[in-house]
């Protein structure tokens, strides 16, 4: 236990909590983005895993983590792209499309292991971007985005629509904001940002393992919840979900006699007791699900 | 661009339908400037669909559609192409963001920037001197949602006005203002009008088209029937044209005041209803209704009625205080045996509460009374079919017939049938009226006052909720006004046929009655 608590005031401790805290900010930017604009964000999960896929092939292909990253943002947008045909064309149930998407994404991210390295479970070693948290550009875009996001949606003509256009579309179409491109435009950014998460997952993992999201889709439309779908907080209840990971991670290391598994949980029983407190007092966007009705 | 018409709007054969439903025939309108242009009919009559076509919102089937002359391409009409031609529409369920400012709202759609950013301080310094100059206060940097409905209604208008427009088109803006606001409303379109813009008031509301209004359109079933000179014209002869045949505007009725020696029916004390943050929506709230007694309930939407009327059901839990029901105590009961007692109930939102739209009428008018078609296996239809007959006729509710799906009938006679059932209740003792004629069409608002009447006639005891003031004084014995969940102060007999009463009854639903 000492061991554990040693760790917690290192440098190195904080170092790994921002790295973990990366895909889940991303993801969650994206999520806040897709929410306040209307349309439930239930498909993180699948686009964190397929632009994951994307990286490690196309990086392990070109041998560069840049066109790695490229193509896991792409084939974030791609999955958005099925995800907005499906409930912005042709208005399906967003949370059943969600979670069609999500599986889909396990079984078309196994199924590609399989044709492109033979293998089930992990691609081989494929190259990440090198020297360290503070050389990642990834790592700085991912700070950028999260100090740009708030302004984002409270100072530009985009943010203002996408705003108007979760809440009360009807009043935004009335004054003729095309509610379906500001949906579509939120959805496809959704998609840019968890396909760039999805890339931090296989460029830091050097490579991709089978369901190697694990969850943490789920859990940044939870810390989305959390910070009342305003970026920033989003950003800053992703970073209380690192520190939970870490902490769990730190915990295993420091072998307390408690069973893994229930170490493992930490995060998600961390997730489930926040929302509980969390979710009640928030408020989501009135149109939340609502599909346009023309 | 031809401007040998002096019309700012004018729509030539429009036509737009819903489904198999023709909303708009053929409907001819021009509109000039400098006039306040009433466009009245029955619910149902297409007025707000001609208005939501010529503001782009709706496309047109049929038709040529002229704005300053300019013909506007059918599809090619949206409401920001209105927008940038100038005309405006203030909706009646307003068309504002809560969670944005109002500046936010007002500039959504045609936001300026500086240096890529919005700009929101010079419109909000345009949104204060428009306010100024038209008399409409309300503050930009303010969130919609902390606004009140007069409130709103302002920022919607000055949305329009921001925008800059040469034709305001209205569309029921009094439905849901107090008295004293509609005047206040009224001042500032005839002063718009006269500073050049046209002003189009859609409404059915006879009384503000005599007021306001220079020329009157008027609509029947997707048509234009009669367009007549609002500075002449009678109420009697609009409405005459809006119906299609002599409508009474006002039932007649007995002398005001419960019959002497009437018992006491419902008994309310001491009553306190919680909203759900905890505030009160009804504080210490006491009243009675007799025997063949009409209590009006008047006040401004969001001052307790509507909360009150359901803790009286037993919809919403009471906080504190006693209901009690020709000496019985109902607070403790639940809603089914509170009906059972002797409660009738006609709810505010019929749709929602009132009938299951997917249901025939005879089964809509068995609701709450399936205890008594109980057969041998499942409800006894033949029973039932006999009794929903002699209801709908009694009711006249169109079509009388049990078995049609109580969706497909008009908001007037889904009405009757919400009526009907309630005052058949064989116990029904006590009738809670919420908005009986909200959305009804006039001939429908006829016969359910008519049902009301005859109720009180019977010794039925009736609350009546109304934001329909000349509809409370019509009908009611004595008028309690509401304020901020509190009773602000009552009229009764005479006091309610005396000139001033409407006025009166307004400065108490605003708090300025100064009565306690």
């Amino acid at each position: 236990m000492s061991g554990f608590l040693e760790s917690l005031v290192g440098f190195a401790f904080w170092v790994q909590v921002l790295r973990i805290s990366v895909p889940y900010v991303l993801a969650a930017l994206g999520g806040a983005t897709s929410e306040r604009s209307g349309v439930i964000d239930l498909a993180l999960e699948g686009k964190l895993l397929v632009g994951a896929f994307a990286t490690a092939w196309v990086a392990d292909l070109s041998q560069s983590p840049w066109l790695g990253a490229l193509a896991g943002a792409a084939a974030g947008a791609l999955v958005a792209l099925l995800y907005g045909l499906l409930v912005l064309r042709w208005r399906a149930n967003q949370i059943v499309v969600g979670v069609a998407i999500n599986l889909l994404a396990f079984g078309l991210t196994r199924y590609l292991l399989k044709l492109a390295y033979g293998s089930t479970s992990s691609s081989p070693p494929t190259p990440g971007f090198e020297g360290g948290l503070a050389g990642n550009p990834l790592f700085w875009a991912c700070a950028a985005l999260v100090v740009v996001w708030q302004p984002l949606f409270s100072r530009t003509r985009f943010g203002l629509r996408l705003r108007a256009a979760g809440e009360h579309p009807q009043a935004a179409a009335s004054v003729g904001v095309v509610v379906g491109r500001v949906r579509w435009a939120a959805v496809t950014l959704s998609g840019v940002l968890a396909g760039l998460g999805g890339a931090w997952l296989a460029l830091d993992n050097h490579g991709f393992t089978a369901e190697m999201s694990g969850g943490r889709g789920y859990i940044a439309l939870a810390a989305v919840i959390m910070g009342k779908w305003r970026p920033a907080a989003a950003a800053l209840a992703c970073l209380l979900f690192g520190f939970a990971e870490t902490c769990q991670l730190h915990l295993q290391a420091a072998d307390l006699g408690l069973p893994t598994e229930v170490i493992r949980s930490l995060p998600y029983l961390l997730t489930m007791v926040a929302l509980a407190g969390f979710i009640g007092r928030s408020r989501a966007p009135a149109a939340l699900g609502v599909p346009e009705d023309v | 661009m031809s401007t040998t018409d002096d019309a700012v709007l004018a729509l030539s054969g429009v036509s737009r339908a819903f489904g198999a439903v023709l909303a708009n025939d053929r409907v001819d309108l021009r509109v000039t400037r400098g006039h306040v242009h009433a466009l009245v009919g029955e619910n149902g009559a297409g007025k707000s669909t001609l208005m939501r076509v010529a503001y782009g919102e709706l496309r047109a089937d049929g038709g040529e559609i002229r704005l300053k002359g300019e013909l506007i391409p059918r599809e090619r009409h949206s409401p920001r192409e209105a927008i940038r031609r100038g005309v405006g529409m203030v909706h009646q369920h307003f068309m504002l963001v809560p969670t944005l400012s109002v500046v936010e709202n007002v500039v959504l759609g045609r936001e300026p920037l500086r240096r890529g950013l919005l700009d929101l301080a010079g419109p909000a310094g345009a949104l204060r001197e428009l306010s100024r100059r038209f008399g409409l206060e309300v503050e930009p940097r303010a969130r919609v949602e902390e606004l009140s409905v007069g409130e709103r209604q302002r920022v919607e208008i000055l949305r329009v006005l921001w925008q800059g427009c040469d034709v305001l088109i209205l569309d029921e803006p009094t439905a849901v203002l107090a008295p004293a606001e509609v005047r206040r409303l009224f001042g500032v379109l005839a002063d718009m009008a006269a500073s050049g813009l046209a002003v189009v008031l859609i409404t059915h509301k006879l009384d503000e088209v005599c007021a306001l209004a220079e020329r009157v359109t008027v609509m029947r079933q997707g048509r234009v029937v009669d367009e007549l000179d609002g500075r002449v014209v009678s109420a009697a002869t609009i409405a005459r044209a809006m119906v299609g045949r002599e409508v009474l505007l006002r039932v007649e009725r007995g002398p005001r005041g419960a019959p002497p020696g009437a018992a006491t029916l419902l008994r309310v004390d001491g009553l306190r209803v919680t909203r759900g943050e905890g505030t009160d929506a009804v504080s210490d709230l006491s009243l009675v209704v007799k025997a063949g007694e009409i209590v009006g309930l008047a006040g401004v939407e969001g001052n307790g009625q509507r909360e009150l009327v359901e803790a009286l059901v037993g919809l919403r839990p009471q906080a504190a205080g006693s209901i009690s029901l020709a000496g019985r105590e109902l607070s403790r009961l639940g809603v089914g045996e509170r009906l059972a007692a002797g409660l009738g109930h006609v709810p505010e939102d019929r749709l929602a509460r009132g009938l299951v739209l997917d249901f025939s009428l005879e089964e809509n008018l068995a609701l709450g009374r399936q205890g008594e078609f109980c057969g041998w296996f499942g409800l006894d239809r033949r029973r039932l079919r006999v009794e929903a007959i002699r209801l709908l006729a009694e009711g006249d509710v169109r079509p009388a017939e049990p078995l049609a799906c109580a969706r497909a009938l008009s908001g007037g006679n889904q009405q009757k049938v919400v009526m009907a059932r309630e005052l058949s209740r064989p116990a029904a003792r006590v009738l809670l009226c919420a908005q009986p004629t909200r959305g009804v069409d006039i001939g429908a608002i006829e016969h359910i006052h008519r049902g009301i009447l005859a109720a009180r006639g019977r010794g039925v005891g009736v609350l009546l909720a109304s934001a329909d003031l000349p509809e409370l004084l019509a009908l009611s014995d004595r008028v309690l006004v509401m304020f901020k969940g509190r009773v602000a102060g009552q009229l009764a007999g005479a006091e309610l046929d005396a000139p001033g009463a409407a006025e009166r009854l307004g400065e108490l639903m605003t708090g300025a009655g100064g009565a306690t």
